[in-house]
C-alpha cells in the first residue's frame, strides 16, 4: 500500500542543555530502536560536553551559539526538519525520561491521519506515573483551562514527548511559543485548526538533571502558564493551508 | 506661571533637543528611534515658550497650576518611549533568536557537507 510508505522520513529532535550524563544513552536508544529515525540533538548552549557526546554517539548536532531555552531549541529542530523535507518530527527530552521505544504510539495517529500533532501523555490510560501533589494539582488546573480554550481535553500539557506532521512542522517553524512552550503550543495549535491527539506512553524517572518545574514553584508556574495561554488566545497568526 | 519656571522649562527642552541632535549626528542613535524624542522635545519647547497655550492646555486637562501640565505631558511622552523601547527590544530578541537558530543549522549543514566531501576542517 502507498499508505505504508508515507511518513518515512522521520526526524527525532532532542533538545539538550547540559545533559552529558544522559544524552549518549538517549541517542543510542533512539538509533537502536529499529524505527528508521534520524536524530538531531539541539545543544542549547551547554557548558558541558553534551554536543560532543551526542555526535560521538551518531547524532547530528546543532550547536546554538547561546542558550535560547527549550522553546527556541525545539523550534531550531523543527526548522531543520522543514528544510530537509522530513515528513514527521518527534520531540523527545534529552534527560532520558522519555522512552524511544514508545515512539510508535506517537506515530500511529499521524499515519492514520487522525491528527496533526500527537502528545505522549503520562496521565492517560492505566499507566502510572508518580508526580508530586502540588505539581499534579497545577497540571490539572492547566489541563482544565486549556481544555476550555481549545474545546478538547489534553491530560498532559507539559509533556515534551510529541510528534508533528508536515503541516504542524511548517506552522511551528514560524510560530513556536518561547515562554512556556509546551502548554502554550497546545493552545496555539488547537486554536489554529490543528488536530491534536494524545497517546498513552510510559515515561521513566529522569536519568539525570532536574525538572524545569520544581515543586515549590508549581503554583507560581501554573499562574504564569495560565496568563500566557489566555494571552495566546488573542494572538493572531496567518492562516495555514 | 512664574518667569523662572518658564526659563527652566525652555532651557531644559532645548538641552534635551540638542543632546538628541548630537546623538544622531554622532550616529549613536538611529533616526527612526529618535522621532518620538524629537516630538517630545518640540512639544515641550512650544508649551514652555507659548505660555497662553500651556494655560489653555492645563485648563482643558483640568489642571489648576499650569506648569504641572508640563509634567503630565512629559510623563506621557516618557511612557510612550518605554512602550516603544519594549517593542524594539521584543523585535530584536526575536531577530536575535532567529539568527542564532540559523547559525546553528548552517554550521551543522556545513560540517555535514564537508564530512561527506572528505574535506578537512
Amino acid at each position: 500500500m502507498e499508505f505504508m510508505d508515507e511518513l518515512r522520513k522521520r526526524l527525532v529532535i532532542v533538545p539538550a542543555f547540559n545533559e552529558e550524563k544522559s544524552i549518549g544513552q538517549v541517542v543510542d536508544d533512539i538509533l537502536g530502536s529499529g524505527l528508521e529515525l534520524d536524530v538531531v540533538v539541539i545543544d542549547d548552549g551547554s557548558q558541558d560536553r553534551s554536543g560532543e557526546i551526542a555526535r560521538a554517539h551518531g547524532a547530528r548536532v546543532i550547536k546554538l551559539p547561546f542558550n535560547l531555552g527549550i522553546g527556541g531549541a525545539v523550534q531550531t529542530g523543527l526548522k531543520f526538519a522543514l528544510r530537509h523535507g522530513y515528513d514527521v518530527a518527534i520531540q523527545i527530552d534529552g534527560d532520558g525520561q522519555h522512552v524511544p521505544s514508545e515512539i510508535p504510539h506517537l506515530l500511529a495517529p499521524l499515519k492514520g491521519r487522525e491528527a496533526d500533532v500527537v502528545i505522549g501523555s503520562r496521565y492517560l490510560g492505566a499507566r502510572h506515573y508518580r508526580t508530586p501533589f502540588m505539581r499534579r494539582l497545577g497540571m490539572i488546573v492547566i489541563s482544565a483551562v486549556n481544555s476550555i480554550l481549545i474545546g478538547q481535553r489534553i491530560t498532559d500539557n507539559t509533556s515534551g514527548f510529541r510528534a508533528f506532521n508536515r503541516r504542524a512542522i511548517e506552522f511551528l517553524s514560524n510560530h513556536y511559543p518561547v515562554d512556556y512552550p509546551e502548554p502554550e503550543a497546545v493552545v496555539i495549535l488547537g486554536r489554529n485548526g490543528f488536530r491534536l491527539k494524545e497517546s498513552a506512553v510510559k515515561m521513566r524517572q529522569r536519568l539525570a538533571g532536574e525538572s524545569s518545574i520544581n515543586s515549590l514553584g508549581a503554583v507560581y508556574y501554573m499562574v504564569k502558564v495560565l496568563l500566557a495561554v489566555v494571552v495566546d488566545v488573542f494572538k493572531t497568526y496567518p492562516k495555514v493551508g | 506661571m512664574s518667569f523662572r519656571i518658564q526659563i527652566f522649562a525652555v532651557c531644559g527642552s532645548l538641552l534635551i533637543s540638542a543632546f538628541i541632535f548630537e546623538l544622531i549626528r554622532k550616529r549613536k542613535m538611529l533616526e527612526k528611534y529618535s522621532l518620538l524624542w524629537f516630538c517630545a522635545a518640540v512639544v515641550l519647547i512650544v508649551l514652555s515658550v507659548w505660555r497662553d497655550l500651556l494655560e489653555k492646555t492645563a485648563a482643558l486637562l483640568g489642571v489648576f497650576y499650569a506648569p504641572s501640565a508640563l509634567f503630565i505631558i512629559a510623563a506621557f511622552f516618557a511612557m510612550m518611549m518605554f512602550l516603544h523601547l519594549s517593542v524594539v527590544v521584543s523585535r530584536l530578541t526575536e531577530q536575535n533568536k532567529n539568527l542564532a537558530q540559523e547559525v546553528g543549522i548552517l554550521q551543522e549543514e556545513l560540517r555535514h557537507l564537508r564530512q561527506n566531501s572528505g574535506t578537512r576542517e
